[in-house]
């Protein structure tokens, strides 16, 4: 159970490899924390995150989750509950960039991307939101992106996809208004991560323990929405009216 | 599911850590074919929804009103006690018991907690350093254990579960039916004795003489005060009045009782609520104004001395949307030093409400969980989203335990299982005799979850 500053007892991230979702569960962890479980393919990838997370009297490990396998999702899940109890956080954090260029000659790959980043999110975020109602209480994360915000020529396959998460989760928020349960999706821009090494960082970029700080914030005070950094919300709430012909010129990285 | 229940979303009353539960309405004679429906999560009762955290919560569960009649409350003048329904609240008893010239052993600061509630939550009031807690003055309950048989109990019989029962939190069965002592008294007043307090020692010096000598006592301390001012406060002591410490004109009728709620505070309160360090200031420095320095034998009302906040409906809103936790401890006499540092923290935070008692603790009785100890205990409101409070209340768990204290688990919403296991040395009694009378754990809440209790 959560406490009354909405400390978990149980989290669980998928996508165990995600920067932001072990800073997100680090951040979240407390005296209440029993168990921290980080679902990636290969658990062996996520042995660093797994010791940076290590308490006394804190289970912490890393359990073989492929998203795109969404057959196993509600075994997976089931596992989880049945040895370490309710699942009273959950971080929905795997996701895949991708290069738009190499999307432009192969199309079947962002065809793939699309799979994890929408498909397979759906998949296991109705899974895991069915599990929510049966438990009557559990709070869901969803990492979006303001990349979807207003998709960008170069990257808008991945762009489209988070545009299109950001709706499911908002809307599978909705649903499940009145059971206990919740769902908070975060909107971070440029973060530094192994995820985005090695690309131009866009401007007002940010770190995996900022967009962590936003979501406890925003869990605090009951959102249903954050931005990382916060000043993008309002950066966005211009940036989605500025002229198309303005727009595709802008530097955004 | 039983077609009967309906999905809701609870809290406590401090509106902190919702969760989804079956809900249902039931009479005690149902009691024994409701723990046979297959419920998966396990069942509590609640009441009136008085405690401040998840007591009376049981996510994906069921949770169970047990309605009870107030026909069915019968006095016993002989013996001076009253048998209850568990479901009836103090304030429908006190309706009952004032007029004739009766009060009830143990009232806290609202009468709006059932007698069921009363005894999970083993409650003191503010007579609790002479009469300690409700669960001293039962003299017997029937409860509806796990495999739905009514068992009557008592000191003399099936002990362990009359005990586990009392401070059991509800985990133990459906409390049906109790009875227990009663205060006879001559009228309806109580006449109060006044002591403004400049500072920290000279409140904990007024407290510690004289305390044994009356029967209610309790102080209020200004939690916002720094420097000279640091833990000014109020201390008020009082007791029934009798026929003669009435005028002529209330004389006339010294048993008339007629408690009223004035004002309601609508579920409208923007998100941080109107509790902030300014408001407070201010509002602790009128109040402490308004006290005299000292003064003896001012006659008060049954509700403006006891119960000054239910006047106020739903006063809960006044923290917004993101609630409020209370944070309740107590520490052993001995243990001043401690205590002072304790509220140097608390003031140095700035996260406290005016909503502040100190109080002096009697002996403790027999139940494994009850929470008063001889001590003082301090009980303060902080707004649930202010930033720093999970940081403030961990480092007060911490003093607590250090200085041999606990925590009130009826107020819990913040501590977690070590603190809880660390403060309460015979859990582990408690959570055997549960065992033996719940082996299947039909009984269940969030607390036991978020606690690990059972």
């Amino acid at each position: 159970m959560e406490n009354a500053v909405h400390e978990p007892q149980q989290i669980l991230v998928l996508g165990g490899r995600s920067d932001i979702g072990v800073a997100i569960a680090r951040r979240l962890m407390s005296p209440n924390t029993r168990y921290v479980g980080l679902a990636c393919r290969r658990p062996e990838d996520a042995t660093t995150a797994v010791e940076s997370l290590a308490r006394p009297d804190v289970i912490v490990e890393a359990l073989e989750f492929d998203a795109t396998r969404v057959d196993e999702h509600r075994g997976f899940l089931d596992r989880v509950v049945s040895e370490h109890g309710d699942l009273d956080l959950v971080v929905l954090a795997f996701g895949q960039l991708g290069d738009q260029e190499r999307f432009d000659e192969d199309p079947r790959s962002a065809a793939t991307v699309v799979d994890v980043n929408y498909t397979s999110a759906v998949a296991v975020g109705l899974e895991v939101a069915r599990r929510f109602r049966v438990q009557g209480h559990g709070t869901l994360v969803v990492l979006s992106s303001v990349a979807g915000e207003r998709v960008r020529a170069s990257n808008f396959v991945y762009g489209s996809s988070k545009a299109a998460l950001d709706a499911f989760a908002q809307g599978l928020g909705d649903s499940l208004e009145g059971t206990g349960s919740r769902v908070l999706v975060v909107r971070p821009g440029f973060v530094h991560s192994s995820m985005t090494a090695g690309l131009k960082p866009a401007p007002f970029a940010t770190t995996p323990d900022v967009v962590a700080e936003a979501v406890v914030t925003g869990l605090r005070n009951g959102r249903r929405i954050v931005w990382a950094p916060g000043i993008l919300r309002w950066i966005f709430t211009v940036l989605r009216h500025v002229p198309h012909p303005i727009w595709r010129r802008l530097p955004l990285g | 599911m039983n077609p009967d229940y309906r999905r809701q979303v609870l809290t406590g009353w401090g509106l902190t850590s919702p969760s989804a539960a079956l809900v249902g309405e039931v009479v005690p004679g149902e009691l024994a074919e409701r723990l046979k429906e297959p419920t998966g999560r396990g069942i509590v009762a609640r009441g009136l929804g008085r405690s401040y955290g998840d007591a009376a919560q049981n996510a994906g569960g069921v949770v169970l009103r047990i309605g009870s009649s107030t026909s069915e409350v019968v006095i016993d003048s002989d013996s001076g006690t009253v048998t209850v329904g568990a479901g009836v609240s103090l304030d429908e008893l006190m309706r009952i018991l004032v007029p004739k010239g009766w009060f009830v052993p143990v009232t806290p600061g609202t009468r709006f907690v059932t007698v069921g509630g009363a005894i999970a939550s083993d409650i003191h009031g503010k007579n609790h350093h002479v009469e300690g807690s409700f669960g001293r003055h039962v003299r017997r309950m029937s409860v509806v254990v796990a495999n739905g048989d009514l068992v009557e109990c008592s000191p003399a019989e099936n002990p362990d579960l009359f005990w586990a029962t009392i401070g059991g939190m509800g985990l133990t069965g459906f409390v049906v039916e109790a009875t227990f002592g009663l205060i006879p008294i001559e009228t309806s007043r109580c006449v109060v004795d006044t002591v403004r307090c400049r500072d920290f020692d000279e409140l904990i010096g007024e407290m510690s003489i004289g305390d044994d000598d009356v029967r209610y006592s309790v102080a209020w301390v200004d939690l916002l005060a720094t420097g000279r001012r640091f833990g000014r406060g109020v201390l008020w002591r009082g007791d029934h009045a009798k026929l003669s410490d009435l005028d002529a004109r209330e004389a006339g009728d010294p048993l008339r009782y007629e408690p009223r709620r004035v004002v309601t505070v609508p579920p409208i309160v923007p998100g941080r609520g109107l509790v902030g360090a300014t408001t407070s200031q201010i509002f602790n420095e009128l109040w402490l104004r308004k006290e005299p320095i000292r003064r003896s034998g001012s006659v008060k009302s049954i509700p403006s001395y006891f119960h000054p906040l239910d006047s106020i409906s739903s006063w809960n809103h006044l923290y917004g949307r993101g609630g409020f936790v209370q944070y309740q401890f107590v520490v052993p006499f001995g243990a001043e030093a401690a205590l002072r540092s304790i509220v140097e923290r608390i003031v140095a935070s700035r996260l406290a409400s005016p909503l502040v008692v100190l109080k002096r603790f009697g002996e403790a009785n027999e139940a494994p969980l009850s929470f008063p100890m001889p001590g003082w205990t301090l009980t303060v409101d902080m707004p649930a989203v202010a930033d720093g409070l999970a940081e403030l209340t961990r480092a007060l768990d911490d003093s607590v335990l250090e200085a041999g204290g606990r925590h009130y688990l009826a107020k819990d919403a913040l501590t977690s299982a070590a603190i809880v296991r660390a403060g309460y040395p015979r859990l582990r009694e408690w959570q055997e005799i549960r065992e033996r009378w719940d082996p299947e754990r039909r009984f269940c809440s969030d607390l036991a979850r978020r606690l690990e209790l059972i």
